[in-house]
């Protein structure tokens, strides 16, 4: 731990000295990211490994969404180095934070302007070449990461929920991908495409994707592999709804920057299913963490700037699939934590874990309705 | 037309399409076949007006919490406050 703290510390002298400016000099985040405010700059230094080339259509995508999403300082070509690894440089927004909400309230402005904001977001045409959004790979990582801590009655739950995430879609995606257009079942594509795995993908969808059971660092290939398997199922079958969407929202990805608010972090930002970027705040309020009024202010205000993620009468058709991946996404992320800090889940995390059961029951429910 | 219980005269209102004979001196009322359903239509509709609670705004899921009731206590009073606040800003 000393050397990667010495490490980290290095780490964070090189982008005080890539900074333009001076100032005070705040570590904001030390995570797989490393961000320092310096000044009013913030430099942020990506985890290994990060494609550049991802990186830089994100970033020129930031510069193209002027009053949507803050733009990084300098053009997007000029990606800076330090320590091996990525660095981008941005204006210090004033970032909406927990001290906002420590009188009790609830930040309802915050929530129409995030709403505001990705509605116009979704709206936006994706740049030519922009990388997939990256939403479906954090649920995979969060997934990888559950397969380290062990086994318990919660880490099965989760993993149960996960495994619905893939039964509504393998049915979809089958009955569509395997039918010519006259709706006659093709046997030709399915035994290309699905070699012999519809009836076990149908049955046991999870058992198609191992590396989520028992992810290991000798096999790097299993994330990969899993992340595409996501990336397959969670993509939306009706091509209408692929949107440019930013990937990971939630409020701490609001800054006031000149008197606007502004989408910041498009390290996730990418072509996807838009419904993805509500999935967050639509888990919490299933799992009864979000007070309805809350979601209900955030929903409206999506739909009054013209929102077409999810449709207007009933925004759980589209809403339930990525709601669900976010609540096992989420559950599994405090699971991890509590077991790794050796304490019972809190709360949160428990409504979480509790709403995978229920997500669990109801897919059983659906099952016997269909038997 | 006569009561059929007390012989008085019967005298007869219209009201929203339905046809009632009431009598002058027993008050008593005569309905026409069909009429009793009738009313018993009407007063459903107008205590599904009355009692139907509001459809909720935007719905939930199947697998949703309840909310509201003694299961309504959000995240941001109490000491689930650190831990939820902290979800609403982290990835």
């Amino acid at each position: 731990m000393l050397r990667e703290d010495a490490a980290s510390a290095t780490l964070v002298d090189e982008l005080v000295r890539l900074a333009p400016g001076n100032g005070p000099v705040t570590v904001l985040k030390d995570t797989r990211v490393l961000v320092v405010r310096v000044g009013d700059v913030v430099v942020k230094a990506y985890p290994p490994g990060t494609s550049e080339r991802d990186l830089r259509r994100r970033l020129d995508a930031a510069h193209g969404l002027p009053g949507v999403m803050l733009a990084p300082l300098g053009p997007a070509e000029r990606a800076e180095h330090a320590g091996g690894r990525l660095v981008t440089i941005w204006p210090a927004g004033e970032a909406l934070s927990p001290d906002d909400l420590a009188d009790g309230t609830m930040p309802q402005d915050a929530w129409e302007s995030g709403a505001r904001l990705l509605a116009r977001l979704h709206a936006s045409p994706p740049p030519s070449g922009m990388p997939p959004a990256g939403g479906p790979g954090r649920l995979v990582r969060a997934m990888a990461e559950l397969g380290q801590v062990g086994d318990s009655p919660e880490t099965r739950q989760i993993r149960e929920a996960y495994r619905t995430l893939a039964e509504p879609l393998h049915a979809a995606d089958l009955r569509t991908a395997d039918r010519h257009s006259d709706g006659r079942p093709s046997a030709d594509v399915r035994a290309t495409e699905h070699p012999a795995t519809e009836h076990r993908a149908t049955e046991h969808p999870a058992t198609e994707h191992p590396g989520v059971e028992h992810p290991t660092a000798e096999h790097p290939t299993a994330e990969h592999r899993e992340r595409h398997a996501v990336d397959r199922r969670t993509a939306p079958s009706h091509g209408s709804r692929v949107a440019l969407t930013h990937g990971d929202w939630h409020l701490g990805q609001l800054v006031r920057h000149e008197g606007a608010w502004l989408l910041i972090d498009p390290d996730d930002l990418g072509v996807g299913d838009p419904a993805w970027d509500l999935a967050r705040p639509a888990a919490w309020f299933a799992a009864g963490l979000l007070d309805p009024e809350s979601w209900h202010t955030f929903l409206s205000a999506y739909a009054g700037a013209g929102g077409t993620a999810v449709s207007a009468d009933d925004p759980w058709r589209e809403l339930d699939l990525p709601a669900r991946a976010l609540t096992v996404q989420l559950a599994a992320t405090a699971t991890v934590t509590a077991m790794r800090a050796g304490s019972a889940l809190d709360d949160v995390a428990a409504a979480l874990v509790s709403s995978c059961g229920r997500i669990v029951a109801a897919a059983g429910d659906r099952r016997q309705g269909e038997g | 037309m006569e009561c059929p219980k007390c012989r008085g005269h019967m005298r007869t209102f219209d009201r929203n399409g339905i046809h009632i004979d009431q009598c002058d001196n027993c008050k008593g009322i005569f309905l026409d076949y069909g009429e009793l359903e009738s009313l018993t239509r009407m007063e459903t509709q107008w205590a599904q007006q009355q009692y139907a609670p509001p459809p909720p705004a935007h719905g939930g899921p199947a697998w949703g919490a309840p909310h509201g009731g003694h299961g309504g206590h959000y995240g941001h009073h109490g000491h689930r406050n650190r831990s939820w606040v902290g979800m609403l800003f982290s990835s």
